[in-house]
């Protein structure tokens, strides 16, 4: 542990924190519609998930021996680069965990990775092909995957189990959801703590401290470990509470199926070679078991909002990263403005959820108020939008008929606002 | 830029396939069991429900085993 520079020991903290918020960012897609079907109790759900990502964190002996995957060249990466790659992902993580909205955090530190390298060393640093392959492909196929799958088992299980008592099955669906529940967060553990055990080892490598090529020491494998096991059993209820609650209503079949398709693809997907983020698999798993029950309904705005979210990952990332590697090259005094500018944000933004607290105790609570207009709204938009083809539609509008536009537009409008009104309530 | 069709295809096969399959035997287990138990009028077809329904379960765990093992390996 010796020759540990100052910038070195800031980026090694600033990494933990990363860790942190990765783990209460991602409780959620293991957790979220184990809490919301009430098979387990929030602080028990979350216990068990912080549990397992600690285990997992040590499970596996493969390193990730680069952190960016091939996005940004790393050859010569300097260590304040990494600081400001961080800082963009930790803010990033922060602003949609206000907001409630599940996004990817390893696309947060590639979107960071991203606008730092940019900044230190300008636009040849970035494999732009790469940056197609591997973030925004995933970003499509993952949801699509995750959902068709939890769809199609969400109306098998309903159609199997439909001359059966719904308490006699309670209970299984409940054993079903816990242990797919389980292996999402084992895998969690393994690959989103072994990302920071890799940004660390990196940081030490650049910092001159450990030789290249090198396996993390056993410190940080323990640290980068216990930091997302912390952050995990902090539980992200904000975001539990749009995966769970906020997107549809599950009941525990739909929930058992989503989280086996969730588990399902992101262990085929790792293993096949094509990975694909756990939160955009979680989330559009959530989204298929909606769709697959009848009469079930996804809150397409709230789905519209997280969407946004995804697409603005990378980019707004990039750019704060961006911004901290423009102060960070100034010099020492750069850094050290950075790291205030961090923390300020950071506090900035807990304050801010201060306002409208959400904790284990009211994750579940979503007013029936706007469950009523929304239901109704989601209806209507899930029986006009998908079925009409272009030309259906286009032949509606010639038509000249208002009755497909009318009854849509202020429930469209009321849908919008509604999220945005639910925190204020809160 | 090369993408991998190959192996999107193949995630996207895997996943679907065992997602149904094992949501599929899950849920005739606990069919199987929950009509075992309430049945016991049958005798013998409540014996075959019980076997079954255990079975589907062995399928499952095996199937969660084989997950524990995808990650550690």
């Amino acid at each position: 542990m010796e020759h540990i520079t100052l910038l070195l020991g800031i980026v090694i903290v600033t990494a933990l924190v990363f860790d942190f918020t990765n783990g209460f960012h991602d409780t959620a897609n293991a957790m979220a519609t184990t809490i919301s079907t009430g098979a387990m109790r929030p602080k028990a759900a979350v216990a068990m998930s912080a549990v397992l990502n600690l285990v997992g964190a040590f499970l596996s002996v493969e390193v990730a021996k680069t952190i960016s995957g091939g996005l940004i060249n790393e050859d010569g990466l300097k260590t304040e680069v990494i600081f400001a790659a961080l800082v963009g992902a930790i803010l990033w993580n922060l602003l949609t965990w206000l907001v409630g909205l599940p996004s990817s955090s390893s696309h947060a530190l590639f979107g960071g990775l991203i606008g730092a390298a940019v900044m230190s060393a300008g636009w040849s640093s970035v494999n732009g092909g790469t940056v197609v392959t591997k973030v925004l492909l995933p970003a499509l196929a993952a949801p699509l995957v995750a959902g068709l799958a939890a769809m199609l088992a969400t109306r098998l299980t309903f159609r199997i189990n439909r001359n059966v008592d719904e308490k006699s099955t309670a209970k299984g669906y409940r054993a079903g959801q816990i242990a797919s529940a389980g292996l999402v967060s084992l895998a969690h553990g393994t690959n989103d703590a072994q990302k920071t055990m890799g940004v660390i080892t990196l940081a030490l490598v650049t910092g001159g401290v450990l030789a290249p090529g090198s396996n993390p020491p056993m410190w940080v494998i323990v640290s980068a470990g216990v930091a997302i096991a912390l952050g995990t059993y902090l539980g992200g209820w904000r975001i539990i509470r749009t995966m769970g609650k906020g997107l549809t209503d599950l009941t525990p079949p739909q929930g058992f199926a989503a989280q086996t398709s969730a588990a399902t693809v992101i262990l085929a997907s790792s293993h096949l070679g094509f990975s694909l983020s756990t939160t955009q698999s979680c989330s559009g798993a959530v989204m298929g078991a909606g769709l697959g029950r009848k009469g079930g309904v996804v809150r397409w705005s709230t789905a519209t909002r997280m969407f946004v979210a995804w697409g603005l990952t990378l980019p707004a990332a990039a750019l704060v990263g961006a911004a901290a590697e423009l102060l960070t090259k100034q010099g020492d005094w750069g850094v050290a403005a950075t790291a205030v500018l961090l923390v300020g944000g950071s506090f900035a933004i807990w304050l801010r959820s201060r306002r409208s607290p959400v904790t284990h105790d009211n994750v579940n609570d979503v007013e029936p108020v706007q469950d009523e207009p929304s239901g109704i709204v989601t209806q209507a938009m899930a029986s006009v939008a998908p079925p009409p083809t272009g030309a259906a539609v286009a032949s509606e509008e010639a038509d000249g008929s208002p009755l497909g536009s009318i009854p849509a537009q202020p429930g469209h409008s009321s849908a919008t606002t509604e999220p945005a009104a639910r925190p204020a309530k809160v | 830029m090369d993408i991998d069709w190959a192996a999107l295809g193949s995630v996207f096969g895997v996943s679907l396939v065992v997602t149904v399959a094992l949501v599929g035997f899950f849920t005739l287990g606990i069919v199987g069991l929950s009509k075992a138990a309430s049945g016991d009028q049958g005798g013998g077809s409540g014996v075959a429900a019980k076997a079954g329904g255990y079975l589907c379960f062995a399928l499952c765990a095996a199937a969660v085993a084989y997950g524990i093992y995808i990650i550690v390996a």
